[in-house]
């Protein structure tokens, strides 16, 4: 884990700059969002949204419900025919989803293998399942796995493509909280062995700030907040940096932060 | 093969699975007590006899068990029920073949595609309506009266339960998962192989049950008409001789060649389901 720690130590969180964020595309660029515009009807949800991520990036991505989050996702996930502006994305993009979408008549390792165009597709399957702990059960029939194993699978599926972007819908939110912090160690660990580049959507503010190296939040159909986080990882909530970010984060989220710790 | 026979095969076949099935053994299957079940149907058949013993019950209204018991063996022995049966069989198995074909086809060109649907869905929607033992005027006069009305007929029946079940079931299939094959890469035809189809197939499979049943009924119709092989010229033959007992030994091999059958498809469901079977009983 400590391998991707972007900054040193001794850095202290950047100040939050509350402005319409625009990032230069630069060579390093692993996905550039310019003007991205979507409207469902008479409501535009997102509105000449610019965005990049860096290649190798842990970006978490916050926002008020309907603020536009899964929109923007489903759009880099090429599910969305209907955005308008650019949006383009260097290599191979993969997905895990809220629920884990197992293709449920397939067994696990079935899954990974589904659509796996890379030679020697099993091996490489269970090579995955291994990373996510999974190695079990490779032949089980998904509706028999816990949450848990559901959503580790769908988190091998996505990885074992290799993918330069992987994007999570608010992966970890329907899984206990025990659960969770042991895939939140996952993550950390897949990335640091695989380095993605990583949009994470999520509600959930104290997971942007153990996960990410940059937190966007969501609002009026931009990009209206942005923090780096460097503090190293891996990061307790009670850190100081982490705390004084977590109160600007709730502020912009719209919700009054309880007094100070 | 006697009534007997056949239902100790039927009875067999249902409790196949050789796998401990503790829920399905509550819900319907031979729990403790289930002999009790056994007892008025028996006491049915014993009040039967006596009623035919007595002369109550006149054979040439209803032949008495033991007669009919004797009759099926008789039946078997001669060849008559053997061969009446293979020649019933042969008529439900290719107009269910035809039936299915047409009706899993049609509801692929419907399913997979709007222009499909908009061009079958509608005609079949049509014909749905038509009761189709009405049909068989028209049957008679386009076919006649040999063995194309009959498996037709059958088709027909087949055709509509499978072609609504399958078009009902490709629909079903979540879109979440199509979802999941598009960031997967799959193609088109990735796609229906390894979502939609099997997405489709448990709808299929009531589709195929209920359809097996509606065969059965079907050629029962079918066979009236102016049968000269088969179970159905094999009662109406007895008829005419107010054989009682030759009637009722058919209508008991149509009833458990129907159980056989369905029996049949719920092993086939078994297999095909396992992966949701084993979320089931877990």
């Amino acid at each position: 884990m400590a391998a991707r720690v972007p900054v040193p130590v001794s850095v202290p969180v950047s100040v939050p700059v509350s402005v319409p964020v625009s990032v230069p595309a630069s060579v390093t660029a692993q996905a550039t969002v310019r003007g991205l515009t979507r409207r469902f009807g008479d409501r535009t949800v997102l509105d000449g949204l610019d965005l990049t991520i860096g290649r190798g990036e842990f970006v978490a991505l916050l926002g008020r419900s309907g603020s536009g989050k899964s929109t923007l996702l489903r759009a880099l996930a090429g599910l969305d025919e209907e955005v308008e502006g650019g949006l383009e994305v260097e290599g191979s993009v993969a997905v895990a989803f809220q629920e884990p979408r197992l293709v449920p008549w397939k067994r696990v390792r079935d899954n990974l293998t589904l659509g796996l165009t890379a030679p020697d597709p099993v091996s490489r399957a269970e090579a995955a399942l291994a990373e996510v702990g999974l190695t079990e059960r490779a032949e089980a029939w998904p509706l028999t796995l816990s949450g848990g194993e559901a959503q580790r699978a769908s988190l091998a599926r996505a990885l074992v493509r290799e993918p330069g972007l992987l994007l999570l819908d608010e992966p970890f939110s329907a899984l206990d909280a025990l659960t969770r912090i042991t895939v939140h160690r996952l993550v950390l660990d897949l990335w640091a062995a695989h380095g993605p580049a990583v949009l994470l959507v999520t509600h959930d503010v104290d997971e942007a700030l153990l996960l990410a190296d940059r937190i966007l939040v969501l609002d009026g159909g931009r990009v209206a907040h942005e923090w780096t986080v460097a503090a190293p990882r891996p990061r307790h909530r009670d850190h100081p940096d982490l705390l004084t970010l977590r109160a600007a984060l709730l502020t912009a989220l719209g919700v009054t932060p309880e007094g100070p710790a | 093969m006697s009534v007997a026979e056949l239902e100790g095969e039927f009875g067999g076949a249902v409790r196949a699975d050789p796998r401990p099935r503790p829920r399905s053994a509550t819900a319907r299957g031979p729990g403790k007590g289930w002999h009790r079940r056994w007892v008025s149907p028996l006491v049915v058949v014993l009040l039967w006899q006596a009623a035919s013993a007595s002369g109550l019950l006149p054979a040439r209204l209803l032949a008495a068990p033991s007669q009919i018991a004797a009759t099926a063996l008789d039946l078997v022995r001669t060849g008559t029920l053997p061969t009446a049966i293979a020649v019933s069989l042969e008529r439900v198995l290719l107009g269910f073949a035809a039936g299915a074909v047409a009706g899993v086809g049609l509801a692929l060109v419907a399913g997979l595609s709007r222009a499909g649907e908009n061009a079958v869905d509608p005609i079949m929607q049509m014909l749905r309506a038509l009761p189709f033992f009405g049909l068989i005027p028209l049957f008679i006069l386009w076919f006649g009266i040999g063995e194309t009305p009959k498996v037709l007929l059958v088709a027909l029946a087949v055709s509509f339960p499978l072609y609504l079940n399958t078009f009902a079931g490709i629909r079903g299939v979540d879109g979440k998962l199509a979802e999941v094959a598009r960031t997967l890469r799959l193609g088109r035809a990735a796609l229906v192989r390894h979502i939609v189809l099997p997405g489709a197939l448990p709808q299929t499979l009531v589709g195929l049950r209920q359809s097996l049943g509606v065969a059965w009924l079907a050629l029962i119709v079918a066979e009236q008409v102016n049968a000269d092989a088969g179970l159905g010229y094999m009662i109406n033959d007895a008829r005419e001789f107010l054989r009682t007992d030759v009637i009722v030994v058919g209508l008991l091999v149509y009833s458990a060649l129907g159980l056989l059958t369905d029996a049949l498809v719920r092993l086939l469901e078994r297999r095909a389901l396992v992966w949701r079977r084993e979320f089931l009983s877990r």
